[in-house]
C-alpha cells in the first residue's frame, strides 16, 4: 500500500517533468538557482532520444500497478508480485542513483523534483524489501 | 501481504493522492502561461501605464526619431529587423542622424504569443536590456512562433542576454507589463496603425518590412528641413 502511494506520487512528480520537457508547462517550480532547467535542459534528460522522465512516467506506472496487483485476493499471498517490486524498484533506484551521480559530478546542479524522485524511489525499494523479508519468513 | 484487510480507505486515501496529484498538474499547464498575455485587459488598467514613451536607442539629441510600431511575431517585423534595421543601426542611429523609438503594437488575431515577447523584453527593459532581448526574439522568430508554449525559450533568450533570472521569473509571473503593453497597443490603435511594422516619422508613415535605402531617403529629405513635431 505503502509503495502504490509513493509510486503515485512519483508517477506525477515525473509526469510534471515530462510535460516540461515536452513545453506543456511554462517554467519550472524549483526555488532560486534554477537548477531545475539547468539539469533538464542539460543532454543528460535524454535517453535514447526520450526525455528521462519519461521513463520516470513509465516506470512509475508499472511500480503502481505491481503494487495494486499485489494487494488482490488472488495474488496477496504470493510472493511474485513483491518480487517484481524489488527487482523493479532496485533497477530504478540503480538508474536514478546514476542520474544523482550525474548531478553531483558531471553537470554540477541540483533539480530538485529529480531529487524529489531519487527519494520516493529509495523509499518504495525499501519498503518492497521489507515486504519481501514478511513474505519469506511467512 | 493485504489479506483479511479492508483496503477500501486505502482506495481512498489513493484516490486522493491521484485527484491532488492531478489537480497540481492541471494548475501546472494553466499557470502564467500563454492563455495570461493572450487577453487583452480592461481599459482602465492600461489607462494608468499610458505614460510610456516606447523603448529608445539613439542620442537624445538626434534630430529626426523614428517611431517603429512592431509585434515580436510579425514576419514582416522579423523580415525588416533581418534585412533593415542592422543597416539602420549602423548607419543612421549610431551616427547620431536618427533617435529610434520601439512601441509594441501586438496584433492579437494572428499572433498568439506577441504579447508575451512583448512582455518578456519588458522584463528584459527592465533590467536595462531591452534591445538586446529584441534582437534575440526577432532572430529567432521562426522558433518560438512554432512552439506551443515559448516561455521557455524566452527564458533561455533572457539568459543569453545576462538577465538576472529570478528577477526575469518574477517579472513574468506577475505580468508587470501587461498593462503597459495594452495602453501601447490602444495608443497604436488611436493612432490608426493596424499593421506592422509601421514606421512614423514625423507626419510621415512607412508601413511594411521597406529596404534600408527607402529610410535613408526619407531621413535625408527630412534633414534638410525643419523636423515636424509628432
Amino acid at each position: 500500500m505503502v509503495s502504490a502511494m509513493l509510486a503515485l506520487a512519483g508517477f506525477f512528480v515525473s509526469l510534471y517533468l515530462w510535460l516540461w520537457k515536452l513545453g506543456a508547462v511554462g517554467s519550472l517550480s524549483c526555488g532560486p538557482g534554477g537548477g531545475c532547467e539547468y539539469v533538464q535542459t542539460s543532454p543528460y534528460a535524454m535517453l535514447f532520444g526520450i526525455p528521462v522522465a519519461f521513463f520516470g512516467v513509465i516506470g512509475y506506472l508499472g511500480l503502481l500497478i505491481v503494487s495494486l496487483l499485489g494487494l488482490q485476493p488472488r495474488w496477496a499471498e504470493r510472493r511474485e508480485p513483491t518480487v517484481a517490486l524489488v527487482a523493479l524498484s532496485g533497477a530504478a533506484l540503480g538508474f536514478t542513483a546514476y542520474l544523482t551521480y550525474l548531478e553531483a559530478a558531471v553537470i554540477h546542479a541540483w533539480c530538485r523534483w529529480c531529487l524529489v524522485s531519487a527519494g520516493i524511489i529509495a523509499a518504495i525499494f525499501l519498503t518492497s524489501l521489507v515486504g519481501l523479508r514478511a513474505a519469506v519468513s511467512d | 501481504m493485504a489479506q483479511g484487510m479492508n483496503l477500501k480507505p486505502f482506495y481512498w486515501g489513493l484516490g486522493l493522492v491521484a485527484v491532488g496529484g492531478g489537480a497540481w498538474i492541471w494548475a501546472s499547464l494553466n499557470r502564467g502561461g500563454v492563455e495570461m498575455y493572450a487577453e487583452p485587459l480592461p481599459a482602465s488598467e492600461a489607462a494608468a501605464a499610458a505614460s510610456f514613451p516606447g523603448y529608445v536607442l539613439g542620442s537624445e539629441s538626434a534630430p529626426i526619431e523614428v517611431n517603429e510600431y512592431a509585434d515580436f511575431q510579425c514576419p514582416a517585423c522579423g523580415l525588416f529587423w533581418t534585412l533593415t534595421f542592422h543597416d539602420i543601426e549602423e548607419r543612421l542611429i549610431r551616427t547620431g542622424r536618427v533617435r529610434w523609438r520601439f512601441h509594441d503594437r501586438p496584433i492579437d488575431g494572428s499572433h498568439r504569443f506577441a504579447r508575451m515577447a512583448a512582455h518578456a523584453a519588458a522584463c528584459a527593459d527592465e533590467q536595462g536590456r531591452f534591445w538586446p532581448m529584441h534582437d534575440q526574439l526577432f532572430a529567432n522568430q521562426r522558433a518560438w512562433s512554432a512552439e506551443r508554449n515559448p516561455e521557455r525559450s524566452f527564458r533561455a533568450y533572457a539568459r543569453a542576454v545576462g538577465l538576472d533570472l529570478s528577477q526575469y521569473d518574477d517579472c513574468m509571473q506577475t505580468g508587470r507589463f501587461r498593462a503597459r503593453i495594452q495602453a501601447e497597443a490602444e495608443a497604436a490603435d488611436n493612432l490608426g496603425i493596424t499593421s506592422t511594422p509601421t514606421f512614423v516619422v514625423g507626419r510621415m508613415r512607412i508601413s511594411g518590412a521597406q529596404p534600408y535605402d527607402q529610410f535613408k531617403r526619407l531621413i535625408d529629405s527630412l534633414s534638410t528641413q525643419p523636423v515636424p513635431s509628432r
